[in-house]
């Protein structure tokens, strides 16, 4: 089963995309422009859509989604957490 | 890919794939008399809407345009317009008269509702009759419209049903189809990607000037970041969390292919096949309203979350990558695209299945939002009435 996906291999954040992603889980991400993929570990529970981080994050890193700055990181995440709109927010506007 | 599908060729020679006569109010006055007339004749439909009164200016214009626009679309066999009053129906009269197709108008001052409805009534039986007598020709494909615009978005349209519909613009793009996608300010953060995908230096000057006054409405009227409104509550339940990524999703529809070969202002007729960009509003009953205005036929409508929305003139194709939305809200999804985030479905399969199901509606399929009954037919308003 695919957990998660991710559009770029240098992505931070992948999309599950599965209901049940629970902390504890390892979890299968699809690179999508790559067709191959990964393996992660998740240490929050995650719903399904929301994105969960493939690396550490400090407050005010840039967050990269489909090889593109999707915002910055307002309270530093960890590998496998959840990232969102806790943690992540615009740069316009 | 088929080559053809079956359409009502139109007196100016475009191509619908509906047959519709529909009552048309020319102001919000005028409803009550356009759902009597549609109700006395059965097969008729009314379009109610709020406006069309002392609206002045490039507002006023857009009314007008959206309304002849509406009427003018193939889809359309023939119109029954009624206002309040006559000069600005017969404007809109005229305006429809153009492409050749039947249509009358009715002003209901010194007459009144029942002699209105009356003779209003006696002219949609008419018209009701004469196009129940008009028959499906096969078409090149390259004669049919598609328009694009996603609603209620989540990651999952971004993945799945938003590259399903760029798989499938790339491939009625190199067919010759004439295409169109919005939603102004849902590219902020991914503007630079369409520009660099427009066709010359004119369309790409064309292209930012939309989209910088657009930021700037925004940055006049905001209260906030906006994060209140873009991304949506929908969309932020949906995991979304920026603008950003929001738009980087959005622009998926493109496809990977596709130039952006010019741009339209709202409900403006495009001048030639290929892909446009129009300048529009991001809510989906005034972009999906302002396609059907500029003449698009059919549309192609990737939802996350599960967006309802339907239009009385355009069949809207739903497409859903969202398991747990095509499975709780299955009756407003036409498409499953869902494979794609599981490795079972390749892209280029994704793609064709929206295509096959293009065709099948095109060819007379209802939608789901046909068979529910969404009909949101929404205006896009400037600014205040005078």
């Amino acid at each position: 089963m695919i957990h998660c996906v991710l559009h770029d291999p240098n992505d931070s954040v992948a999309v599950v995309v599965v209901e049940g992603v629970k902390a504890g889980m390892t979890l299968t991400g699809l690179i999508l422009d790559e067709d191959r993929t990964l393996n992660l570990p998740c240490v929050q529970d995650i719903p399904l859509g929301h994105k969960v981080a493939l690396k550490d994050m400090a407050t005010g890193d840039t967050v990269i989604k489909y090889g593109i700055d999707i915002g910055k990181v307002v309270a530093p995440i960890a590998r496998g957490q959840h990232a969102h709109v806790h943690n992540i927010k615009t740069k316009r506007w | 890919m088929q080559k053809t599908f079956w359409g009502y060729r139109r007196e100016n020679g475009r191509v619908g794939v509906r047959n519709h006569v529909i009552i048309l109010p020319v102001d919000d006055l005028a409803n009550a008399a356009c759902e009597a007339v549609a109700h006395n004749i059965k097969g008729t439909m009314a379009i109610p809407h709020p406006y069309g009164r002392l609206q002045f200016g490039a507002d006023l214009d857009l009314h007008f345009r959206t309304l002849i626009g509406t009427g003018s679309n193939p889809n359309v066999a023939a119109v029954v317009v009624i206002g309040i009053e006559e000069q600005w129906t017969q404007k809109v009269v005229d305006g429809i008269a153009a492409t050749g197709k039947p249509v009358v108008g009715f002003g209901i001052e010194l007459h009144g509702d029942h002699d209105t409805i009356m003779r209003a009534s006696k002219a949609a039986k008419e018209f009701l009759q004469a196009a129940s007598e008009k028959h499906r020709v096969e078409c090149p494909l390259s004669e049919l419209w598609v328009s694009t615009k996603c609603g209620e978005s989540d990651t999952t349209s971004g993945c799945g049903a938003n590259p399903t519909v760029g798989d499938a613009f790339d491939k009625l793009y190199a067919a010759g189809c004439t295409l169109v996608f919005g939603e102004t300010t849902e590219l902020t953060g991914g503007e630079q990607i369409v520009a660099a995908r427009c066709r010359d230096d004119k369309v790409r000057a064309d292209f930012m000037r939309m989209f910088d006054r657009y930021q700037d409405l925004i940055n006049r009227h905001k209260t906030s970041d906006l994060s209140d409104s873009q991304p949506t509550k929908g969309n932020i339940a949906g995991g979304l969390t920026t603008i950003e990524e929001k738009a980087l999703g959005n622009i998926q529809k493109i496809g990977k292919k596709c130039i952006v070969d010019g741009v339209i202002d709202k409900g403006e007729v495009p001048g030639g096949p290929g892909l446009w960009f129009m300048d529009s509003s991001s809510a989906a009953a005034e972009m999906v309203t302002l396609c059907a205005a500029s003449g698009y036929v059919v549309h192609f409508f990737p939802t996350g979350q599960g967006n309802v929305i339907g239009n009385p003139i355009l069949p809207v194709i739903k497409i859903s990558a969202n398991p747990r939305t095509v499975r709780t809200m299955s009756e407003h999804i036409d498409v499953d695209t869902s494979g794609l985030l599981q490795r079972q479905m390749t892209m280029d399969e994704a793609g064709d299945k929206l295509l096959e199901m293009m065709f099948r509606t095109a060819n007379g399929r209802f939608t789901s939002t046909e068979a529910l009954g969404h009909r949101e037919f929404v205006l896009t308003r400037l600014y205040e009435s005078a």
